[in-house]
């Protein structure tokens, strides 16, 4: 043992400096070029007037911010960035759990369930998207298909989806929760597993019934991992823009907008880049709230 | 009436093969101290999983206070059990931990501060209530996992080899506490383990137990100096009884009874003895080598002596048994019969 160290440390210290170097060149690179110099760029445009098409570029103060702020259109996106991102969670924490207590069990066809479940989190998220606008599609669409085949509707006059607000918002908060389950689902699953079946058995004896197992000690011992899972998600949520994209494209009348797809819709489509980088820079405090929390749990994990 | 009983109780695992359990009937008394004890695979946990009510039995019975309790769940049985690893909830306090079965079972909440506080003093640990269970050391551990047991009062405790996860000095302190903790509640107790010291000197009475079969039901005096058949006589006693098979019977003596002719009193069976190891163990020794003679000829055999400085490696003694101690058993039914002259040449 002592010798092999020796002999990895004579090795490494013969290289170290250029070897270490050129390991790790490719991470900061990518992380400089893709990471930092994109999030540059946005607070440098954020505080011009750049457009697309246009070369010169002045230095404007606040003003970006000021006309934003003053945008229903950005007021609903924050709100529905919001609306999303917590409602989905909600979702997808509760299904995910019940998911992950029924597939603990073993059964008949176990292995094949939790590979229908996990599809969603495989599938590329903009094909599922494109999969539900059409299940949600204001003609060809298979649920309300099925719903005036049971008469719950005349024909042609099913509930357009993706076509009214209230509609459409829950329509997006579908698939989010629908896209986001599968990885809650397998990380709750780990968590559950890794409890020692003894204590879920001493509860049983001690008195506890399911409800009461479940919630006063299977979840509470679950919670670093059920942060991560909630962490994760609400990263996932809060900068998808492709479901709202490519479901509704942020309509009808700005109502599904989000933080991501307004200054998609602003910067890029609208030409105004620099309303796009100052939309943009509003989802940076909640990230870096997030973020914070992660480093935490990570930190907690590693000590314990 | 019983506390526990079990009627022809039994559990296949798996069907078509050999039962984890067969056909197990038992019957404890009213404030003893039962030990299961059986070598690993003997069933003796799946027994009291059963009776705990963990693990569905696939026939027979179970019954608490004259009760048949097949169909109830754990909570309604009125037992505790302590496992193998305590299984305390490492999110809760000590305080909670053992205060969980209280709300579990809808006692009173202003109840609930004087009876952990019972519990807590009963086992000494009312200093560590606020702690968590990962700051406590194996022996504090066991203890909570016992005030968890006690506070709610239990018509029968399950002990599941909760001494195994101590050190070996810990355990035999623990284990003395385990014995005056029992004086002192005077509750039915059923203890679950493989090891032979522990079931000697904490049980009222032993279960031994192997391949899901009860080979003998006892006071430990019964099981060691009239094994019921050769498992239990040679599963039992460290080192085991000796055995040798003479013509139609299998006889047996214990290692203690095997000694050098001078200090054999009575009618005895006397060997040429050849020592081929000598074990020195503090306040005893072993000596084991082979009769140079007779049917045992060839055989290894064991003695424990209080001192063997007489003897020497490789040396040929005079060693016997007295009559009285050697034990008949079947030779295919390997069951004690009855003894028997038996020529030994």
């Amino acid at each position: 043992m002592a010798i092999g160290r020796a002999k990895i440390k004579s090795v490494g210290a013969a290289q170290s400096p250029l070897l270490g170097a050129a390991m790790f060149t490719p991470a900061v690179l990518y992380i400089l070029l893709l990471v930092a110099g994109p999030f540059f760029l946005a607070i440098f445009y954020a505080f011009s007037d750049a457009r697309i098409g246009n070369t010169e570029m002045h230095y404007v103060g606040l003003e970006n911010f000021r006309s934003i702020l003053k945008s229903p259109s950005f007021r609903i996106a924050i709100r529905n960035s919001f609306i999303f991102t917590i409602c989905s969670q909600i979702v997808v924490i509760v299904g995910a759990n019940i998911l992950a207590i029924a597939l603990e069990k073993t059964f008949r066809g176990r292995g094949f369930i939790r590979f229908l479940i996990l599809l969603p989190w495989v599938a590329p998220i903009a094909l599922g998207a494109i999969g539900w606008k059409w299940i949600l599609d204001s003609i060809y669409s298979v649920i309300s298909w099925v719903l005036v085949a049971l008469h719950f509707y005349k024909p042609f006059n099913a509930p357009m989806w993706l076509g009214e607000p209230h509609l459409a918002i829950a329509s997006v908060l579908l698939v989010h929760s629908w896209r986001l389950m599968p990885f809650s689902t397998v990380i709750l699953l780990a968590g559950r597993t890794a409890i020692p079946k003894d204590i879920p058995e001493a509860a049983a004896v001690d008195g506890a019934g399911f409800w009461r197992t479940q919630f006063q000690i299977i979840i509470p011992m679950m919670r670093p991992i059920l942060s991560v899972a909630v962490l994760f998600g609400l990263i996932f949520t809060f900068t998808d823009m492709t479901v709202v994209y490519i479901l509704t494209a942020g309509g009808p009348f700005d109502s599904t907008q989000t933080l991501p797809s307004l200054a998609f819709a602003m910067g890029i489509q609208g030409s105004d880049l620099a309303a796009g980088a100052a939309i943009s820079l509003f989802l940076v405090p909640l990230l870096i709230i997030i973020a914070y929390f992660m480093l935490r749990v990570a930190h907690r994990a590693e000590v314990n | 009436m019983a506390v526990v009983e079990t009627r022809s109780l039994t559990k296949v695992f798996k069907e078509g093969e050999l039962g984890a359990v067969n056909s197990v009937n038992l019957e404890t008394r009213e404030g003893e101290f039962l030990v299961f004890l059986g070598p690993s695979g003997s069933g003796k946990t799946t027994l009291l999983r059963m009776i705990a009510g963990l693990e569905t039995p696939t026939s027979g019975e179970i019954l608490i206070g004259g009760r048949v309790v097949n169909e109830l769940s754990p909570r309604d049985r009125r037992i505790a059990m302590v496992f193998q690893s305590y299984a305390l909830y490492p999110h809760l306090s000590v305080y909670k931990n053992i205060a969980f079965p209280l709300k579990a079972q809808k006692v009173k909440k202003d109840l609930h501060k004087q009876k952990v506080e019972w519990a807590a003093s009963l086992l000494g640990i009312g200093a560590l209530l606020d702690r968590k269970p990962r700051e406590l050391s194996g022996g504090e551990r066991q203890r909570v996992a016992l005030a968890r047991a006690i506070v709610r009062e239990p018509a029968v405790f399950l002990l599941d080899e909760p001494l195994s996860n101590l050190d070996a000095k810990l355990r035999a302190s623990a284990r003395e506490e385990l014995e005056r903790f029992h004086r002192r509640v005077g509750t039915t107790t059923i203890y679950v383990t493989h090891d032979q010291v522990e079931a000697m000197a904490m049980g009222d009475r032993v279960l031994v137990l192997n391949k899901g079969v009860v080979h003998q039901l006892g006071t430990p005096t019964e099981v060691y100096d009239n094994p019921a058949d050769t498992f239990v006589a040679t599963f039992l006693g460290s080192p085991p009884m000796n055995l040798a098979e003479l013509s139609d019977v299998i006889v047996g003596f214990r290692p203690e009874h095997f000694r050098p002719v001078s200090s054999v009193n009575g009618e005895a069976v006397a060997f040429r003895f050849k020592v081929e190891n000598i074990e020195y163990l503090g306040s005893e020794w072993i000596v084991s080598g082979t009769p140079a003679s007779g049917k045992l000829g060839g055989q290894k055999v064991f003695s424990r002596l209080n001192s063997a400085q007489d003897l020497s490696l490789g040396g040929t003694y005079d060693f016997a048994v007295p009559q009285r101690e050697l034990k008949f058993f079947d030779r295919s039914t390997e069951k004690r019969v009855e003894p028997k002259v038996v020529s030994w040449q």
